[in-house]
């Protein structure tokens, strides 16, 4: 059994008393620095800690970042080879974050805050094998579906403009098809371009879908 | 020994076959000029025919071709590409051909709901077509074209 000497202090005592003379520090004002000189550093802080957070940002958001997990390397990147957006005539590529992250920055924060539960995803194992992310691929395909349908498929139009779009020069099944939904607004991109880049999950029950 | 005059006289057979081949340019269709025991360069890949327009079949049997590019389709236990276009409730929007009765139809000849499972992979019988000129020149005669000679057996 161990005894809880009453004289010394806990821990939880001893932190709560670091935090009040810290509170009293802070609260305190400067009588070494000068207003200019602190206002110079709290500026210079300032910069440094916003381009850290725009430069960490921009890292977990290149392909190397995302691949850099097994799930989703050995799923969707694999699958993504195969298809015009990794490789084709014209040589560019549509990485990930082109296509599941906003471009625009409140868009994208608002993303990278709801892409969190994904960090406890990952770490908890929530598809770290290729059977749970086939049992999942389904609730996960209708979680971006939705996205893109929400914002009119935007990361979409971030390289395919309805606007730049010379329907001349496709073919005419595809003239007539974006003429009649596209270009009426009566449908959005990914309402008939699913899969285009990775594996459909079983679409019984999906519209449009047998 | 018979065995040794035996041997040469193969070997130099053999010798003299691979001379022959090797000088030999065969100018068959398809592979060109490149001699038998030369691997000839792969001939450029021909885009697909995209125009999207019905074309004649050959004889009334004939699984139509598919008029426009499939790359990409998927068409497996999870999804079929095809039939979210072709299937009878898509027509509609899609003003694609619905996919012919005959396909609803099981082994027993029963008729079921949709698309019968022995009918699902579709380029098991419809194929795209390929922009190609062909390196061999096909000589088949549709049966309108048999039917219509003034031949014994034919249809005058």
């Amino acid at each position: 059994m161990t005894q809880v000497d009453p004289k010394k202090p806990g821990l939880v005592r001893k932190a709560w008393g670091f935090l009040l003379e810290l509170l009293d520090v802070l609260m305190r004002p400067s009588t070494v620095f000068g207003l200019g000189v602190l206002v110079f550093a709290g500026f210079v802080a300032g910069i440094i800690f916003w381009g850290g957070f725009n430069t960490a940002l921009e890292v977990t958001n290149t392909e190397k970042f995302c691949t850099s997990c097994h799930e989703m390397r050995d799923n969707v990147f694999a699958e993504l080879k195969s298809t015009i957006h990794f490789s084709n005539r014209s040589g560019v590529r549509a990485s990930c974050p082109d296509c599941h992250v906003p471009h625009n920055w409140t868009d994208k924060i608002a993303r990278k805050m709801q892409a969190s539960q994904e960090v406890w995803g990952k770490l908890f194992g929530y598809i770290d094998t290729r059977e749970k992310f086939q049992d999942k691929r389904l609730e996960l395909a209708l979680h971006e579906w939705a996205r893109f349908k929400a914002n009119d498929s935007l990361e979409c139009r971030n390289c395919h403009s309805a606007d730049s779009m010379d329907i001349t020069k496709q073919s005419p099944r595809a003239a007539v098809a974006h003429e009649r939904f596209l270009f009426t607004g009566e449908k959005t991109c990914i309402d008939c371009h699913k899969g285009i880049a990775h594996h459909l999950p079983d679409m019984r029950g999906v519209p449009g879908w047998q | 020994m018979i065995g040794k005059t035996a041997i040469f006289l193969l070997a130099a057979a053999i010798a003299a076959g691979t001379g022959t081949l090797a000088a030999q340019t065969l100018n068959s269709g398809l592979r060109g000029p490149t001699p038998l025991n030369d691997e000839g360069p792969a001939p450029p890949m021909t885009p697909m025919r995209n125009t999207a327009e019905k074309e004649v079949r050959n004889y009334p049997e004939q699984p139509p071709v598919i008029p426009h590019s499939i790359d990409g389709y998927q068409i497996d236990l999870n999804s079929n590409k095809c039939l979210s276009c072709h299937a009878r409730a898509r027509t509609a929007e899609s003003q694609a051909p619905m996919v012919s009765i005959t396909h609803f139809m099981d082994r027993e000849g029963q008729f079921l709901a949709s698309v019968s499972p022995r009918r699902f992979f579709c380029t098991e019988c419809h194929v795209p077509q390929n922009v190609a000129n062909p390196p061999v020149s096909n000589d088949f005669v549709d049966i309108d074209t048999m039917l219509s000679r003034a031949a014994p057996g034919g249809r005058r």
